[in-house]
């Protein structure tokens, strides 16, 4: 197959997932008897400067959410715990930093570690139950969110500070905040330093795949484990070891927002990224660069949809099935270019002559 | 019961007879005296008061629809863990057709509502050949986004409605059998040791007792026959066990896939529905708060079987219902001494079979949890709501030798792979 046909048919996944994604979601809006156009006219329409700032907040922590779990699907793991990874974390984070043991940044340094201990630790049970019990860990990480989830509201509940009817852990002091980076006016917002945290877990994560042998012998285990395993593969210890990592990027998840804004775990945290984070894993088909495009795709439609509150009669919640849509679109999509590739791959075998003479990389597909 | 012949067996009768008894009455009979003796002991009778226990049904429903849900799906092949998500189109399906055309109709929307979900999931997992778990997650949020969507785009203006809720619902009918709920009602206060607990079973079913908990179980019992006891049963659960070999004797396994699939998603919205219609009086957003999951949890627990899903089911619903009890913080402190002493009794009963570790380990968290209950004097409710996920997790943990699911679950089939 050639270079600009193998182009094409990348693209074209991506490319029909979101035609599909926009004509069943201007579908949905229209039988309920709003207009469509409208819709996509505001959400279309050119971001303020203070989405702006906003989109790139959200799309990091969407960024490290998805990060996390696409470790795990790159050798056919699912962590679903992400959501109780990262919650768990946070609150833990948030408590230390809070409490102030440390000074300065060294605080936000040793909580942001703490935060990846954490968030290693709970995916870890789920990575050693897999190893040592044979359980699912898409059962199993399952019930470690909603495990995870009951215990930080307990514990906070129960020594969380009263803040007029809500709890919170004690906020972190001014010196440990970070105050981000204003690119325009200040009442605009501010992009928080620890971006920076989404784009050395990309970077890192691929040069570990691609550069290293412990990369080299995930994404082996991914394809085929007997294969793994028959080339000296540990694979029970790569599975327990890429839970760890999983869950250490999940523990970093929150920490953009706890030390660029919230200063303490409470009202403010935000749910839901560890679901969102799957959805844009699966979207980037795991690599950082597909995965940085879902993100700032997903943050930029979230962002648009709070305006259709204050504008339409439209419910900003379509724009979830719409994110739906593009998943299952998108995973769709995939697999009939991969059957059509398969397909294409025969017919051309085939119907070669024998003898004739090919490179090997010609007829192998990647 | 099967007691066989006491007459001619002479002196051994009483040992004869305990080994002719089925097991599971010896443990429905054990768990029985067990309960009762721990109510008398702690003095705590709403453990398993009339209104406990009719709580409790109420909680079952919901999760028992869901985990059968999952049965029909994985009996096929198919994992759904967007169960969740089908459940929470239920509670909207349940809520708009209820508002337009009454209760019963309104369980058909829930079920139409479900079924649409779980077609999307066949159209992704079965059709397209798509991974599962991925399709499930999808769902899942389809299903949460699409369900507030539905509910403001046309409750807003409805009576008792909002852009999250639709309340004030006409419910299925009740009913309560006369005379029987009140001598039973009567007798279940008294504290009578196991009489009592007796007679707050049927004093919980005969009174204010719905009509759609019946069929709940009814769909239960259609289940189990449909699955096990048909030719067109055998043919989905081949399905789930070895596609190949039944695509090979014509089965159309597609076509069988597609029906599980969207069963499950059907008997997940009827579960949506039970939560929106009888369990409370309408529809609220996020009303499901992870019941699927729950739902999953007791397939899994019952080990991909209706009875033991039943069992699974009610442990969790009894569970779920627990924060409402009135005194619910001591009784559940209560719970505890019941699961110090049955987690010894298994300890024991490993310990005479030979099986050391496993009884040492039993034994030692009984001793744990027996110590928890002598020294608090109250559990928090945070942790009662936990309960299914641990008790989930420990079972994959400790019996997963015991589980078997069925062996093609989860695998992507292809027409024609038999070759």
């Amino acid at each position: 197959m050639s270079i600009v046909n193998r182009v094409a048919t990348a693209l074209i996944a991506p490319l029909v997932a979101v035609v599909a994604a926009m004509v069943i979601t201007s579908v949905v809006i229209t039988v309920v008897g709003d207009s469509a156009l409208e819709f996509w006219q505001i959400v279309l329409s050119a971001p303020a400067d203070r989405a702006y700032v906003n989109i790139v907040n959200q799309a990091t922590m969407i960024f490290l959410s998805a990060l996390a779990a696409a470790i795990g699907f790159r050798m056919n793991l699912f962590n679903i715990g992400v959501e109780g990874q990262y919650t768990i974390a946070a609150y833990s984070a948030a408590l230390f930093a809070g409490a102030a043991f440390l000074p300065g940044l060294l605080n936000v340094a040793v909580a942001l570690l703490l935060a990846m201990a954490v968030g290693a630790f709970w995916a870890g049970i789920a990575g050693v139950l897999r190893v040592t019990r044979g359980v699912s860990e898409v059962i199993s990480t399952i019930m470690l969110n909603a495990i995870g989830l009951t215990l930080v509201g307990y514990l906070l509940n129960t020594y969380g500070q009263q803040t007029g009817n809500a709890r919170r852990t004690p906020v972190i002091e001014v010196e440990s905040r970070l105050p981000g980076w204003t690119p325009f006016l200040e009442r605009d917002g501010a992009v928080f330093n620890l971006v920076i945290l989404a784009v050395l877990a990309g970077v890192g994560y691929s040069l570990l795949l691609n550069r290293t042998r412990f990369g080299f012998d995930l994404r082996a285990t991914g394809f085929s484990e007997s294969a793994a395993t028959a080339s000296g593969v540990n694979v029970r210890k790569m599975v327990v070891i890429s839970m760890l990592l999983s869950g250490a990027i999940a523990g970093l998840v929150w920490m953009p927002a706890l030390f660029g804004q919230a200063h303490s775990f409470g009202t403010s945290f935000q749910v839901g990224l560890g679901f969102i984070g799957i959805a844009v894993a699966l979207l980037g088909r795991n690599r950082p660069l597909g995965i940085m495009f879902g993100a700032l795709l997903f943050a930029f439609l979230n962002e648009q949809s709070n305006r259709l509150t204050l504008e339409t009669d439209i419910s900003q919640d379509i724009v979830q099935i719409t994110q739906g849509v593009i998943v299952l679109a998108i995973v769709v999509a995939y697999e009939v270019v991969r059957r059509y590739r398969v397909a294409a791959e025969r017919r051309n075998v085939s119907s070669r002559p024998e003898g004739d003479a090919k490179t090997p990389e010609e007829s192998v597909p990647v | 019961m099967s007691l066989r012949t006491p007459e001619r067996s002479g002196q051994g009768s009483a040992a004869r007879a305990l080994n002719i008894l089925p097991l599971w009455l010896l443990i429905v009979v054990g768990a029985l005296l067990a309960v009762s003796a721990v109510r008398v002991l702690t003095g705590t009778p709403e453990m398993n008061s009339r209104g406990t226990l009719s709580a409790a049904i109420l909680a079952t429903c919901p999760i028992l629809m869901a985990a059968i849900g999952g049965l029909w799906s994985e009996r096929a092949g198919v994992v759904n863990i967007g169960l969740e998500g089908q459940m929470i189109l239920g509670t909207w399906g349940a809520a708009y057709f209820t508002y337009y055309y009454g209760p019963w109709v309104g369980i058909l929307g829930a079920a139409l509502l479900g079924a649409v979900g779980g077609a999307l999931h066949a159209l992704a997992t079965v059709t397209f050949g798509v991974d599962h778990i991925v399709s499930g997650v999808a769902v899942n949020i389809i299903g949460l986004g699409g369900a507030k969507f539905l509910a403001s785009a046309y409750f807003e203006n409805l009576d008792g409605g909002g852009a999250n809720q639709l309340t004030g619902l006409d419910s299925p009918t009740r009913f309560t059998v006369p005379g029987v709920s009140d001598v039973a009602s009567d007798i279940a206060a008294r504290g009578w040791f196991v009489i009592s607990d007796l007679a707050a079973v049927v004093a919980a079913l005969t009174t204010n007792m719905s009509l759609m908990t019946i069929a709940v179980f009814a769909l239960v019992a259609a289940t189990a026959w449909v699955l096990w006891k048909t030719p067109f049963g055998l043919r989905l659960r081949s399905c789930g066990e070895n596609p190949q070999a039944a695509e090979s004797l014509g089965v159309n396994v597609i076509r069988y896939k597609w029906i599980a699939v969207v069963t499950s998603g059907a008997f997940a919205g009827i579960g949506g529905g039970f939560l929106a219609l009888v369990a409370s009086s309408g529809f609220v957003n996020g009303q499901t708060g992870g019941r699927g999951f729950i739902g999953l949890a007791a397939m899994i627990f019952g080990n991909w079987r209706p009875g033991g899903i039943l069992t699974g089911a009610f442990l969790f619903g009894y569970t779920d219902s627990l924060p409402l009890v009135q005194n619910s913080e001591q009784t559940v402190h209560a719970l505890l001494l019941l699961l110090a002493a049955g987690l010894i009794g298994l300890a024991l009963w490993n310990l005479r079979k030979g099986l050391k570790v496993s009884a040492a380990v039993l034994g030692a968290a009984g001793a744990g949890f027996l110590l928890l209950f002598l020294v608090t004097d109250r559990v928090p409710r945070d942790f009662t709501s936990m309960t299914p996920y641990v008790a989930t997790l420990l079972v994959l943990a400790f019996a997963s030798q015991r589980l078997r699911m069925p062996a093609a679950d989860g695998q992507i089939y292809r027409k024609g792979s038999a070759g």
